[in-house]
């Protein structure tokens, strides 16, 4: 049984984490940095600890200090949201050992998985197909660009290590590959204390689909549809519907059963997404697997009913999914936003005093917002604030109460993307469901600088 | 002429070392803000004459970084 959880989180994530464990009677413990002293999700949990200043390795990442504190408080498990330390095998150990259950995968898993070269071999083992490309870490400048003619150009150059768009690089020629391959593996040592790099041919009209999947620890794994979440900028999610529009039932089905497939050959358990490049042929390959809960969830949460973090605790706890693949249906459509304190043009960030917010409201309307009103946003952290979520009887109807919300949607002070977001919404290529990976770099950016 | 922080962050790297010749247009400086990198680059070419910050320092918008004469 899992009585009382500590989320070693913040923002939005831990704020959604606590209402899921208030729904269940469990307690909670929020931890929280310095910066984050007047957050919400302070005042949502039962308890709260201060555990450090405003950077993160003081803080959300000092994995020793957030054990120390779920032991003070008598926590027997700790959700770790995503990011920080969702996946660290180190941490995830570090509960094992302290007998604190870890709301996620085991170590192990997480460790081959938090390999994206490891993860290609063993994907490849399991039959779910990957991109061409290298199988091993490149050694050398020399190596890579033997890979590169190999592979032949444009390749997508990437750190093993990586996150977040962090050390990958669409590469097009040897000049640009011989540049790329040192400062990518320079920041990949410097990001993620492991400078190994791979490659794969660049997939052309990408769409970015993934699979959301939960796995009990008697062996039943179940999915939960798919999310597409083609447009990005920086190589970030702004975007994020379910189902997808673009892949036939066909497709669904041979991309669900491959990671179904994938999750039964590790042995995974609790909540994962496995991300997929899909072609305009769709032809689907692996991209990478998450081994936490995803930003984008609520969208499946939205056409399936189910509640992912609650199941996260329950399989957690030991307990059977208690649901058969066909028990679980598409319910409609369901499309978040993510609002950033950021420039719309720029994407650069938009730390500040915000002086309002008002929130659109309605009843097919979910708002998930890391701050409720009159705050500081601070440098430390990602610069999303909150997300919209909207469920609709069919895309078409989405988008029209996503267009609406998004008018009724307020934030004085700072910068945000809802200018952005409000004209993707009403963008004739979004409406049509055209959208690939290059939707924002191609389609939005241009439209911008005409004006 | 001073180069100031374009927002708040903290001073993630320092390309130009104090006393340094720097081109106009040349990153003198990568703040780090929101997970993101900020290059502050120099608005003239010059010499990096007093460096006002060290690696790991927190700067808000404004902050006078350093001077180039």
């Amino acid at each position: 049984m899992i009585k009382k959880i500590l989320i070693a989180n913040r923002g939005e994530i831990a704020a959604r984490i606590i209402r899921t464990c208030n729904k269940m009677n469990i307690m909670t413990v929020a931890i929280y940095s310095e910066a984050d002293q007047k957050a919400d999700f302070v005042d949502m949990a039962d308890e709260s600890y201060l555990i450090g200043p405003p950077r993160v390795n003081e803080s959300y990442l000092n994995a020793d200090k957030i054990i120390s504190v779920a032991k003070q408080a008598n926590v027997d498990a700790i959700h770790p949201g995503y990011g920080f330390l969702s996946e660290s095998d180190v941490f995830a150990e570090q509960c094992e050992e302290q007998g604190i259950i870890f709301i996620g995968p085991r170590a192990s898993v997480i460790r081959e998985m938090g390999s994206k070269i490891l993860a290609r071999q063993l994907m490849e083992k399991a039959g779910v197909p990957t991109i061409p490309g290298t199988k091993d870490a490149l050694g050398t400048t020399e190596e890579a660009l033997i890979a590169a003619h190999d592979i032949g150009y444009p390749v997508m150059l990437k750190a093993s290590a990586g996150g977040g768009g962090i050390g990958m690089q669409v590469v097009n020629s040897d000049e640009e590959l011989i540049v790329a391959f040192e400062s990518n593996t320079k920041r990949a040592k410097t990001f993620f204390g492991n400078g190994d790099m791979f490659m794969e041919k660049k997939v052309e009209d990408a769409r970015h689909i993934e699979v959301q999947l939960l796995a009990d620890n008697t062996g039943n794994v179940l999915h939960l549809f798919e999310r597409d979440c083609s447009i990005q900028r920086r190589n970030q999610k702004v975007v994020e519907e379910a189902p997808s529009t673009f892949i036939t039932e066909k497709t669904r089905n041979q991309m669900t059963e491959a990671a179904i497939n994938a999750a039964r050959t590790l042995g995974y358990t609790n909540a994962g997404t496995i991300e997929f490049l899909v072609d305009s042929k769709e032809n689907f390959y692996f991209l990478e697997m998450n081994t936490r809960v995803q930003v984008e969830h609520p969208v499946s949460e939205e056409i399936t009913g189910i509640d992912i973090v609650e199941k996260q605790i329950l399989i957690a706890a030991g307990e059977p999914l208690g649901l058969s693949q066909e028990d679980i249906g598409i319910n409609g459509h369901a499309i978040e936003v993510r609002i950033y304190a950021e420039d719309p043009e720029t994407f650069l960030p938009s730390p500040g005093h915000v002086s309002q917010v008002i929130f659109p409201q309605g009843e097919h309307i979910r708002n998930e917002p890391a701050i409720t009103g009159t705050c500081d946003v601070t440098p430390f952290y990602d610069p999303m604030i909150a997300k919209l979520v909207v469920h609709g009887t069919d895309r078409q109807d989405a988008i029209s109460i996503l267009t609406e919300a998004l008018q009724a949607y307020k934030v004085e002070g700072i910068k945000t993307n809802l200018p952005m977001l409000k004209r993707i919404a009403e963008d004739e290529t979004f409406k049509k469901g055209n959208v690939t990976t290059a939707y924002i770099q191609e389609h939005y950016l241009p439209i911008i600088k005409a004006k | 002429m001073e180069l100031k922080a374009s927002m708040a962050g903290s001073v993630w790297k320092i390309i130009v070392a104090q006393g340094e010749t720097v081109n106009e247009g040349q990153d003198v400086i990568i703040l780090e803000s929101m997970k993101m990198e900020i290059p502050i680059p120099a608005e003239k070419s010059g010499t990096l004459a007093k460096l006002n910050v060290a690696e790991g320092d927190f700067v808000n918008e404004g902050d006078v970084l350093a001077v180039i004469e």
